[in-house]
């Protein structure tokens, strides 16, 4: 993947009601989109450009199971969010909905406004002074998800009986 | 053969996976038992997506939906909602629906759904409640919940266990809400990462079923998947007044001695009150820390602290006083059935007396959905989480506190420990 990638750079414990807020939840997710951060920053969903990134402190996505929250990110065209540590329950519902999350330990050196690369088995970051930084990796029916576009378009596929995708809640193991 | 030694969150998980045991970190397939859902994570979200596929719902039977985050409807978008709800569940004929009876996590196990040995998923990130009753429930979003409703099937990683072990017993006037507030401020927003927590130990086998589900409630605020809690006689006794049937034996849904787990130790005896000052659930710490700050609402509500049990401890509190001038204490009862008990034994009319407004039993303003607050306000209340701008105001203060410790300070006007007020 040799598409550079634009930081945006957050700290720790961005919560879902951040991504998300409660007072958007009732509007279709455009409308939730332009909220998007709003509280901490405010030009965010106004000046995200598509394939943008998010790099964050630990705890990016504590909260609510409010998969909006994902979503918008998705909608506003963030092709990655990059951080030390997620909310567990935020990193199942990313990938249901097509966002790949990226656990690097050491997000914290990368800087608002660099640029940056993914490896396509998305296991490293690297800038564009070459600083490369290690991810751990994701499990491959995972990696498939978010490459697929999300859990609907799995199962869009599997109910079409063309592939059978490597979800393991997807194949009859029982 | 001999098994290998088990803690309750992997019994459960092979379970529901159809295996003996499984090893902590193996990716696994488990069947669910239950799925619950609500308005907002529900019906609006599922319904367009179940339609996009040609599906239609695994096991109905299985699925239970609570219409509880946007009622009493207050304008054009929450009617909107709250129909597309009520339409979806009349299409499709769901035997188990709960409109306008209160907050899912209370309502669904108070109609006996949720039983010791289940697999259960929930669309609300509180969902870990159902933990206290030894199910392995969890939160999941919109989407993972429409996988569930064409597959009836989950994957899971099995997590490690965090036994947190509380020897001795709570003081009068401390209870299960500041045991979890001081582990919160002891392990932080995320410190459960994504593992099982499991409550256990003297004091908390002492814990009535509300103040247990107060526990597991906010296992979600650790950061961890479940927060289980062995079940027990006091389960058992609750959930045949519940009306739930086919308990089954429950003595094998508990951790082994010789399972492999964390183990955490804390003091019940010694446990003061806890506070959460704003902004975060783990910016916990004694009451005495904030004592004197001055408040403007109380609000006593939300799934975490407006059962029965929780609006006996206010009452405790409040009997025969009046709140202190200027401020506005709320009182939303997290069900009708707590409402009725409440109203039965005199506590409603205690609060009542004391100044207190009533609110419906929805979820209302605790995630900034209805009734929400305005303004430059100092709130403490019984609720779960106090991010920035949860309750409907960005520049609201909110402490999250027990109901004893809401009620002391709606009674004196500043945070106060409920230890100087209590008869």
């Amino acid at each position: 993947m040799s598409l550079a990638h634009r930081i945006w750079k957050l700290g720790a414990d961005i919560d879902t009601d951040v991504l998300a807020p409660g007072h958007a939840m009732k509007h279709g997710i455009d409308r939730i989109a332009q909220h998007c951060l709003e509280s901490v920053r405010p030009e965010f969903a106004a000046q995200v450009k598509v394939g943008d990134v998010i790099v964050a402190g630990p705890n990016f996505g504590i909260g609510s199971s409010r998969e909006q929250a994902a979503s918008v990110l998705v909608r506003l065209g963030v092709a990655a969010v990059i951080a030390p540590s997620y909310s567990g329950l935020y990193f199942r519902n990313a990938f249901n909905v097509g966002l790949l999350l990226l656990t690097c330990p050491q997000a914290q050196t990368l800087q608002d406004g660099q640029s940056l690369v993914i490896d396509q088995n998305a296991s490293w970051v690297q800038t564009e002074d070459g600083q490369r930084l290690m991810c751990e990796p994701i499990p491959d029916f995972l990696l498939d998800m978010a490459r697929s576009g999300g859990l609907l378009n799995q199962l869009r596929r599997k109910l079409a009986n063309k592939t059978q995708p490597p979800n393991p809640s997807l194949s009859p193991t029982h | 053969m001999i098994q290998p030694a088990q803690t309750l969150a992997q019994k459960l998980i092979a379970r529901s996976a159809g295996r003996d045991h499984v090893a902590v970190g193996e990716i696994v397939n488990a069947r669910v038992d239950l799925a619950m859902f609500h308005d907002s994570s529900g019906p609006r979200r599922l319904q367009p997506m179940l339609q996009e596929l040609g599906a239609s719902i695994w096991d109905k039977s299985r699925v239970v939906l609570v219409i509880d985050h946007y009622v009493p409807e207050r304008d054009e978008e929450s009617r909107q909602i709250v129909r597309i709800a009520r339409d979806w569940a009349r299409s499709e004929a769901l035997p188990h629906v709960y409109d306008s009876q209160g907050i899912c996590h209370v309502v669904v196990p108070q109609h006996g759904h949720i039983r010791p040995g289940m697999m259960c998923v929930g669309g609300d990130s509180h969902s870990p409640t159902g933990g206290a009753f030894g199910a392995y429930m969890f939160g999941v979003g919109s989407t993972e919940m429409l996988g569930v409703m064409v597959t009836g099937e989950i994957w899971l990683r099995v997590p490690q266990t965090l036994q947190m072990h509380w020897r001795g017993r709570l003081s009068p006037g401390v209870t299960a809400k500041d045991m979890v507030l001081s582990m919160l401020g002891q392990f932080g927003m995320n410190g459960g990462q994504y593992q099982a927590v499991e409550f256990a130990g003297e004091a908390v086998r002492a814990l009535s079923m509300a103040e247990r589900m107060t526990l597991s409630n906010m296992s979600a605020e650790m950061g961890a998947q479940v927060g289980l809690i062995a079940p027990d006689d006091t389960t058992l006794a609750w959930l045949q007044a519940a009306g739930a049937e086919d308990l089954g034996e429950i003595g094998q849904w508990q951790t082994d001695e010789a399972a492999e787990r964390q183990r955490h130790d804390f003091d019940a005896s010694a446990l003061a009150p806890y506070v959460a000052a704003p902004h975060s659930p783990a910016n916990a710490h004694p009451v005495v820390q904030h004592a004197g700050t001055q408040v403007d609402v109380a609000y006593i509500g939300a799934c975490t602290g407006a059962k029965l049990d929780d609006l006996r401890a206010a009452a405790q509190v409040l009997r025969g006083r009046k709140v202190a001038p200027g401020v506005r204490l709320m009182v939303a009862p997290a069900s009708l059935q707590d409402l009725e008990a409440a109203r039965q034994e005199g506590v409603l009319q205690s609060l009542q007396d004391a100044g207190a407004e009533l609110l419906p039993s929805s979820c209302g303003a605790c995630a900034g959905y209805g009734n929400t607050l305005d303004g430059d306000v100092t709130v403490i209340s019984s609720t779960a989480r106090n991010f920035k701008g949860r309750m409907g105001s960005p520049t609201a203060q909110v402490y999250l506190a027990s109901p004893y410790t809401v009620a002391a300070s709606a009674l004196r006007g500043v945070i106060s420990d409920p230890r100087g007020v209590l008869p």
